[in-house]
């Protein structure tokens, strides 16, 4: 993304030009955009010409047209399209010009290549995470991307993994019969052979060969031997159709590993294997995943030092434990984009606070997988610098259990 | 009528889990003496002469070329009492959730145990003890151990006993009693103790039965039939020109019949059963327990996946998303990313909330809202699953995540 003009410091409207320029930029500005922020783009609007253009050489039969104009409107929502990179946002167009009028409901969607104007007048205004936001994604160091095939016998989902996202691009799925006594023979084979075929025929149509072959690894992940299985698979067609940057592909940039299953979660385990680590080593998605892995290596220990949901982590930080020394705050995005102002400084205020204290804050994106991990922790986690007890004590809830009884005779057959 | 039963054969990989079934397969003339010295002569030719038997179980390609059993082999076999049906389930870690599919269609199990040095040994690591928690918290009550490769043993009478402490050791802690399991020194490739009482001079300290006789001693579960109708789809293929979409699998409760309109879940897509069988031979009517092919009518194939459950139209089970359940903690767990896994079905979903953990002999409530879950504990969570699929109260599953069984479980409610 490329960011032209700024002044993020202006005393009533602080505020940032921006170009977004490859579909992940689209992430960013999600990212970035809040509620009751100013945007300011340009736009397509239909107008009714009729009204109150009577010298028009219309009968009064209304007429519409198709205008381009620039909007700035006081935002209200933001949809995100992950697989299409579509940023739809609406709000209230706050200048008036010949076509709109004050007041009136606008739906912006944001283009590539197109520059728009964000500007947060009121609350925090550019606090320090939409400011590390912004800084991160106007950095023009290279990206890495991946191509993933996450694979288990007649089911795989092709995803591609940059460097703040894991969209899955297309799922393939194939009934493969099993094998039985009385059996056609060669039936489970001719069913993988089906399911390879049309998840070769699937992933030549979303992946770039000519860019692949230069440098985008592509990962096939399976248990057992489909993975391997797919590439021998693959060799084979390459060879028949004589499909040259495929062999290309094949020679240098295909890896095949080890998943433990065929749903998306296995990735974890696919970005954490030596093999992928040693390639794809200072990747943010990596990191994040050896950082949830070392996370729940520690929770498992139980000393006291990994905690995770809301109210335990903001107790940890009051009481300093997420300092200097060890500490990393782990954070989901997904807490900064809360819909209310109050919701998303309370988040702030507490990166804040870990970052004055010295320790480390690693905001996690909740479109990979490691990111939905701490999603089920609560989004929010931290390794304390010093182990704590007793942070879950709660004020005590009544819930009125009467399942003791029938729980004695279940627990028996378990 | 003669008696049913099922049985899987479960264990770590290599120990001789295809090869024992093939033995038992031929010498119960299961399997002709021609196709068998055809799979023999296939076996030389690629230089693996002893995986001539496993050959019987393992058709296809991929499984010759590897010699790993990767998915269930089913095939059935009669002794004078009782009609049997094999589920040969593969030992490979890789492929658990086809053994847990097929555990899931057994009343008993054979835990297959390599008896030569160090193979025994690594098996208890591996998927030994692994198979045989499985096997019990999916439901199978009695175990046969067939202490296996004694052969190469020598018919060591010690190391026998020794296997058979240990393991006994290990399955009582597991919850097995006592009377539910009994070991059978055998051997497969030479077919000593599976059927017919061995020769050989060194194990003439064993009296006991052998492999056979021990099968058929067993007592057959008592089934749920007045229970509505539920069936595990384990496979969906064309059974012929005349029944282009037929589906097997094990009726876990109730009765059908031909005629019957019934539902598969979780598409809901209405079919009729025009044909059963069992065993290859035609029938009218099946009973809970039983593994049988229907031949629907009046449903595309599309609307059929393995691990689909059948039931009456007027009973249906329902697609749900969310459930509780009580499980049984094999490995740490937290709110986490997980495979549910029911008989054939598998499906991504994940750890929600920890509601409390338990004490596990009175069921009272320990800890409310635990952090983590430590192993061998038992407590209440809650799953919250990708797609909605079809699960009900007092079903049994296993949550599985990164090649490990982090616990079973039995569902209270769901939602």
């Amino acid at each position: 993304m490329r960011n032209p003009k700024k002044d993020l410091n202006a005393r009533d409207a602080p505020y940032a030009t921006l170009i977004p320029e490859d579909p992940e930029d689209m992430w960013h500005c999600y990212n970035l955009i809040q509620p009751s922020d100013l945007l300011r783009a340009s736009a397509i609007r239909k107008v009714n010409l009729s009204a109150g253009n009577s010298n028009d050489d219309n009968n009064g039969s209304s007429r519409n047209k198709r205008v381009h104009i620039t909007l700035t409107i006081r935002v209200r929502s933001i949809d995100f399209d992950p697989a299409a990179a579509q940023l739809h946002v609406n709000g209230q167009v706050v200048e008036e010009n010949e076509h709109v009028p004050l007041g009136s409901h606008h739906t912006l969607d944001l283009e590539l290549q197109r520059a728009f104007t964000l500007s947060k007048p009121g609350g925090g205004g550019w606090d320090s995470v939409a400011r590390q936001i912004l800084a991160e994604s106007t950095e023009s160091a290279h990206k890495a991307v991946v191509w993933a095939v996450v694979m288990q016998e007649g089911k795989a989902q092709i995803c591609h993994i940059t460097e703040h996202q894991t969209v899955v691009k297309a799922s393939v799925e194939v009934s493969v019969p099993r094998k039985r006594v009385g059996g056609a023979a060669g039936e489970s084979e001719k069913g993988m052979e089906r399911f390879f075929e049309m998840l070769l025929g699937t992933l030549l149509r979303y992946i770039d060969l000519s860019v692949s072959a230069a440098g985008t690894p592509l990962l096939l992940a399976s248990p057992g031997f489909v993975a391997s299985s797919f590439q021998g698979y693959m060799k084979k067609q390459a060879v028949r159709t004589g499909n040259r940057p495929l062999l290309q592909l094949l020679q240098k940039n295909v890896i095949v590993t080890y998943a433990s299953s065929g749903h998306l979660h296995a990735l974890n385990e696919v970005l954490a294997s030596p093999a992928i680590k040693t390639r794809l080593a200072d990747t943010k998605f990596a990191r994040e995943t050896g950082l949830m892995d070392k996370f729940f290596t520690m929770l498992r220990l139980d000393d006291g030092r990994a905690w995770y949901g809301p109210r335990e982590i903001e107790r940890a930080v009051d009481q300093g434990a997420v300092g200097s020394g060890g500490g990393i705050l782990l954070i989901n995005d997904t807490l900064f984009r809360a819909n209310n102002v109050a919701e998303r400084k309370r988040w702030v205020s507490l990166v804040d606070r870990v970052a004055s204290g010295g320790g480390e804050v690693r905001k996690l994106s909740s479109m990979h997988e490691s990111g939905k991990r701490l999603e089920s922790l609560g989004n929010i986690a931290a390794i304390l610098t010093y182990p704590l007890e007793d942070l879950d004590e709660e004020e005590e809830e009544e819930e009125g259990e009467d399942q003791a009884a029938n729980d004695a005779i279940d627990t028996q057959q378990l | 009528m003669k008696r049913a039963m099922n049985f899987v054969v479960i264990g770590h990989v290599d120990h001789g889990k295809s090869t024992l079934m093939g033995r038992l397969l031929y010498d119960l003339k299961v399997v002709d003496e021609r196709s068998l010295s055809k799979l023999r002569k296939e076996a030389e030719t690629i230089g693996k002469s002893s995986f001539a038997f496993a050959w019987v179980m393992d058709q296809t390609s991929e499984e010759r070329e590897r010699g790993v059993t990767v998915d269930i082999a089913t095939n059935s076999f009669e002794t004078d009492s009782t009609r049997f049906t094999i589920l040969d389930a593969p030992g490979h870690r890789d492929f658990i959730p086809n053994m847990i599919a097929g555990a899931s269609q057994a009343d008993i199990a054979v835990l297959v145990i390599d008896a030569s040095t160090n193979s025994f040994e690594s098996g208890l690591k591996g998927q030994t003890k692994e198979h045989a928690l499985l096997a019990r918290s999916i439901g199978v009550q009695r175990l046969i151990i067939a202490v296996n490769k004694m052969d190469s043993a020598k018919w060591s009478q010690d190391r026998y006993q020794e296997i058979c402490q240990q393991m006994s050791a290990f399955l009582s802690s597991a919850g097995f009693q006592s009377s539910k399991f009994t070991f059978v020194p055998c051997a497969g490739l030479t077919g000593d103790n599976v059927t017919r009482q061995t020769t050989d001079e060194a194990a003439r300290w064993y009296k006991g039965n052998t492999l056979i006789e021990e099968l058929e001693a067993s007592e057959p579960t008592v089934r749920s039939m007045s229970k509505s109708l539920r069936m595990t789809v384990g496979d969906v293929f064309r059974g012929g020109i005349t029944n282009p979409v037929s589906v097997s699998g094990r009726i876990d409760s109730g009765t059908l019949q031909i005629g019957d309109s019934i539902l598969a879940m979780p598409s809901a897509e209405l079919a009729f059963i025009k044909g059963i069988e069992i065993d290859n031979e035609g029938a009218d009517w099946a009973v809970a327990g039983q593994i049988v092919t229907l031949h629907l009518a009046d449903i595309d194939p599309v609307h059929l996946r393995p691990g689909d459950i059948i039931c009456h139209t007027t009973e249906p089970v329902q697609n749900v998303a969310h459930f509780t359940a009580k499980i049984l903690a094999f490995e740490h767990v937290m709110p986490m990313s997980l495979n549910v896994h029911r008989g054939r079905l598998n499906m991504a979903g994940k750890v929600t909330r920890l509601i409390s953990t338990l004490d596990k002999s009175t069921g009272q409530v320990l800890r409310k809202k635990p952090r983590i879950l430590q192993p061998g504990s038992v407590a209440r969570v809650e799953v919250e699953m990708e797609k909605s699929i079809p699960l009900e109260a007092g079903i049994r599953i296993v949550l599985r995540s990164e090649a490990q069984t982090i616990a079973t479980g039995l569902i209270e409610s769901v939602r």
